[in-house]
């Protein structure tokens, strides 16, 4: 515990905390331009999203007479919580304070938290879309939820602890073995990963056609600053699932300790790893095709099914009792 | 200093709890003459009784010991066995605590049955008798007086479902609560039995010391987890709950699924944890598995409901089986030697048993807020209330994090420790065990998100969109101690979630005194810090999460609204209609229903349930939408026993002559039968 508790610890902290937050829109613009080149198009500059972000934040926010004061808080409650569960993700380096604070189950409970508040902010102003787009969500995430907690059990039972900073640290010093239920849990925590950050094939988040949306459906109220937290959300919790993905399956570079050496590397790391993983989901969203609402929960249960292997594949193949 | 307080002293206020509700019974006989009694007297003194149970509960934990007595009541060789322990002490707290909110609301709520044509004296002479019920069935010792305070919980609780009798639906609901309270009575009092066989008498002193051969032991276990379990509305036995707890007045609901369900829990703790005390570790996969099933089948029915009640009695259900999830871990563990583990899954249960109280209760107390003041229970009438009630609205929204399991509400500390418990089944040694607890732990992983979906679903469509009904537009803020009885317990769910650690310290009394070992790591890193198993493990810092949650949230707030624009916040926002997509302004009908919220669910669940679904043209040209949803339960396990037992009656009506000698030898024949069997 008293490790973790450091002054240089809690200014790393507070360091990525605000990285998360710059990197995100960052994300979203590779994401995009790597897909707009598959596709033959020449899309739009890399640092779109924070033009767009600026440009949201500069204008006015207009809320409809209907709403109730829950519409107005819900984007910070969503935005606070979405960064905060981004925080005990390490990004740069690991034994940071925040891990300590929130374990894994804390992150998961953060983002159903945001999750809940943007499905009830759906429902607030009382027109159709909003319903629509809540009842979806939730049904998506209820199944998700589930499925990821399962692939982050898997990996906290072979470190023997939720703490995600000694999950990274467990794979780093015991050296890496190609187990079975990683595979599993990889599969799992990326088809997770794809629904809940609303990307095709359940979701397509440049779509505005109203009866197949689901994220934007919620937001189709919001506007101005309200809507640039809302979007700022969303892109962190792309950024959040990167992440997880590269630096719990992929730990090699991540900073063991808080010198400049250990950092500079983490940093370049973690953008090598994240470009690629977002090189992947370009290609994934170029081959694919949104699929039809009702063919999500099988998309999920696949992923629930792969995750509770995983934990199966584990506690009876590599446990000796 | 010697110490100030004694259990004695705890004993003595749990006494005067007891006192104090009879006290209230007896004095609501003076409400047929005089209505304002109840409001007056009779509620506050059910709030005044709760403070002293509550007291009584809480130092009973502080101490950690256990004070017995005897009182000059029962029957002459068996005197009524009083004791205050650990255990007795918790649940005491627990009934305390809702009693105490209950006592703050129902003088306004039963404000409005004055000028109704239902019996005063009844609502208030039967919730006295009913706590007086449940209070004693915490304190007795013995199986006698266990036995007689259970029977007067179940007796006078049935009178407060039939309350609005005038209704047949209520009093068909009455009755099939009276008859399973009464098979699984019937059963208790065979359970007792099979430890009395095998003991020196029926004190629980006694039972403990009862010695039972293995397969006698099964069966005793057998016997209490099906009564105990009928009463705390376990699936496939809940059938009776969904029925009962919505029609009686929302007092007494929040009292029934907050407090009574677990006073079922306390039985089904005291008789295995503490009077059979050893167990195999098959009863722990049983339990575990039962609590699977409810908590799934629970939430799933909870999610399909429309009627308010109803649908947060399924979510007792739901809530109870996550309860029997961490008692059957806790069992799974303490059988195969892992006695902190063991510890750490009991506690966990506890905690939830103790929110469930105050989130449940808090979700009935606000149902009841809205019934007052709309006469509305159905969820498709509904609409906009958060801004005609904003407090109840926001007391609403406190419960509904909390029964989610979301942090830093105290739904979220319960279902994390039974998390960490499940997720220590590496350390057994059978294959089947480890991998029948992360099954176990989907199950409770799945059951947490789709109470979500159900309690966004509750919040967003009663209290947020618009109204869509005429008298829900019309809602008024209740009375204040409406409000004050919510504003209570939605606290205590805060203040539960933010520091567990405290609540821990306080629980772990419990385990000390039944199972030998607490949790002395958990509080090891001071109040800040949650670290149940070791803080390698797992830490949780419920006070550091509400801080940042709130500073972050906060710094954001004023940054985007203060310091970006300069100061100027009032011309930043500008209300205009909502979009239309181009055609007619959107209308309350527009609005997602209920119905229409949980269709998506409805269609990838809807295997477990008998759903009728129908669209019939009518002659104007519409359509007509009839749904029902069925429980599959009651064609799978309840007509087949009723079948049976009208068939069984059938031919037992084969005696019925008519002739009084026939009758007189038959009864000769029976004593004749009984003399010959105990000689």
């Amino acid at each position: 515990m008293d490790n973790y508790l450091t002054l240089p610890g809690w200014v790393l902290a507070v360091f990525q905390s605000c990285l998360y937050l710059a990197l995100a829109p960052l994300l979203v613009g590779w994401v995009r331009k790597a897909k707009a080149r598959l596709q033959n198009r020449r899309g739009a500059p890399l640092l779109q999203a924070y033009q767009d972000l600026y440009k949201l934040l500069a204008k006015e926010a207009r809320v409809a007479h209907t709403a109730s004061p829950l519409f107005r808080a819900a984007p910070y409650i969503v935005f606070t919580a979405t960064w905060m569960a981004a925080a005990t993700v390490p990004l740069l380096v690991v034994d940071l304070p925040t891990a300590a604070i929130a374990d894994i189950i804390v992150l998961v409970g953060l983002l159903a938290l945001a999750r809940v508040f943007l499905a009830l902010a759906g429902m607030d102003v009382g027109a159709a879309f909003g319903g629509m787009g809540a009842s979806r969500e939730m049904l998506i995430g209820a199944l998700a939820e589930p499925a990821m907690l399962m692939a982050v059990f898997t990996l906290a039972m072979t470190a023997h602890s939720t703490n995600l900073s000694s999950v990274i640290d467990h794979h780093l010093v015991d050296g890496f073995v190609l187990r079975p239920s990683y595979l599993f849990a990889l599969g799992g925590l990326i088809l997770v990963a794809v629904a809940e950050s609303g990307r095709i094939p359940i979701d397509n988040p440049t779509t505005h056609l109203e009866l197949t949306m689901i994220h934007e459906a919620m937001l189709l109220e919001y506007s101005g600053r309200h809507l640039a937290l809302m979007e700022w959300s969303a892109q962190i919790k792309l950024l959040l699932y990167g992440t997880l993905i590269a630096n719990v399956f992929f730990p090699w570079g991540i900073g063991r300790g808080f010198g400049g050496a250990a950092l500079g590397l983490g940093l370049a790391a973690v953008l090598a790893k994240l470009a690629a993983l977002g090189a992947v989901l370009a290609v994934g969203e170029t081959v694919l095709a949104k699929m039809r609402l009702f063919r999500a929960p099988e998309f999920l249960n696949l992923a629930l099914l792969l995750s509770l292997l995983g934990l199966l594949s584990h506690v009876i193949l590599e446990v000796r009792a | 200093m010697s110490r100030a307080v004694t259990m004695e002293q705890a004993l003595a206020l749990a006494g005067m709890a007891v006192v104090l509700v009879l006290l209230s019974a007896f004095v609501s006989l003076l409400a047929a003459r005089i209505p304002a009694t109840l409001r007056l007297v009779a509620t506050p003194l059910l709030g005044l009784a709760g403070l002293a149970a509550l007291a009584a509960g809480v130092i009973a934990l502080l101490l950690g010991g256990t004070v017995q007595t005897t009182l000059p009541l029962g029957l002459p060789w068996l005197p009524w066995h009083v004791r205050l322990d650990a255990l007795a002490g918790f649940f005491l707290l627990l009934i305390g605590v809702v009693t105490c909110a209950v006592g703050l609301y129902a003088p306004a709520y039963v404000r409005g049955f004055e000028h109704g044509h239902d019996s005063l004296t009844a609502l208030g002479g039967f919730s006295g008798l009913f706590l007086t019920g449940m209070l004693m069935v915490v304190l007795a010792d013995d199986a006698f007086l266990f036995m007689v305070a259970w029977e007067l919980m179940s007796l006078s609780s049935y009178f407060l479902v039939a309350y609005h009798h005038e209704h047949t639906a209520n009093r068909r609901a009455a009755f099939l609560y009276l008859l399973m309270a009464h098979v699984g009575g019937l059963m208790i009092l065979l359970g007792y039995g099979v430890l009395a066989a095998f003991g020196t008498g029926f004190s629980f002193s006694e039972l403990r010391a009862a010695d039972l051969p293995p397969i006698w032991a099964g069966v005793a276990f057998a016997l209490a987890f099906m009564g105990f379990g009928m009463k705390a509305g376990l699936v496939p036995l809940h059938a009776w709950l969904p029925e009962a707890h919505p029609v009686a007045p929302s007092h007494i609901s929040a009292l029934m699924s907050g407090v009574m369900l677990k006073v079922a829990v306390y039985g089904f703790i005291r008789f295995v944890f503490d009077l059979i005390g050893q167990f195999p570790w098959q009863w722990g996969v049983v339990v575990m598995i039962i609590g699977c099933l409810s908590a799934l089948f629970g939430v799933l029915a909870a999610l399909l409901q429309t009627d308010l009640k109803r649908l947060l009695a399924y979510s007792s259900a739901e809530n109870l089986g996550i309860i029997f999830i961490g008692l059957g871990l806790s069992l799974v563990f303490l059988s195969t030697g892992h006695r902190s583990l063991g510890a750490l899954a009991f506690v966990a249960a506890l905690y939830h048993c103790l929110n469930h109280a105050l989130f449940k209760g808090l979700l009935f107390l606000g149902a009841g807020a809205i019934l007052h003041s709309t006469h509305e229970r159905d969820l498709d009438q509904m609409g906009g209330l958060l801004r005609r009630k904003p407090w109840t609205g926001l007391f609403f929204l406190v419960g509904v994090l909390s029964i989610s399991a979301l942090p830093p509400f105290n739904g979220f500390v319960s279902e994390w420790l039974t998390f960490q418990a499940a997720l220590q089944a590496w350390q057994l040694q059978s294959g089947v065990l480890r991998s029948l607890i992360p099954i176990a732990s989907a199950v409770l992983a799945l059951t947490g998100a789709l109470v979500a979906v159900t309690f966004v679903k509750v919040y967003g469509i009663a209290f947020l969109g618009q109204a869509r009904s005429r008298h829900v537009r019309r809602a008024r803020p209740g009375p204040w101690g409406i409000q004050a009885g919510q504003w209570f317990l939605a606290l205590l769910c805060l203040l539960l979630g933010v520091f567990p650690t405290w609540v821990i310290g306080l629980i772990d009394a419990v385990p000390r005194a039944i199972l030998g070992g607490g949790l002395p790591q958990a509080g090891a890193y001071g109040w800040l810090w949650l670290t149940p198993v070791s803080p390698q493990t797992a830490s949780y810092s419920g006070p550091l999460v509400v801080l940042m949650l709130a500073g972050i949230g906060l710094t954001v707030f004023w940054g985007l609204n203060y310091l970006w624009s300069r100061g100027a916040p009032v011309r930043w926002i500008r209300r205009s209609d909502a979009w239309d997509c181009g055609f007619a302004p959107p209308s309350a009908r527009m609005q997602y229903t209920a119905t229409a919220f949980a269709q998506p669910i409805r269609r990838v669940f809807g295997l477990l349930f008998q759903i009728d679904e129908t669209l019939t043209p009518q002659e104007d040209g519409t359509l007509r939408h009839r749904l029902h949803i069925g429980d599959r339960f009651w064609g799978l396990l309840y007509l087949p026993v009723a079948r049976a037992v009208e068939s069984a009656a059938r031919r037992v009506v084969l005696l019925q002559s008519g002739s009084i000698r026939v009758y007189l030898g038959w009864t000769l024949a029976t004593l004749v039968g009984l003399l010959w069997i105990i000689t």
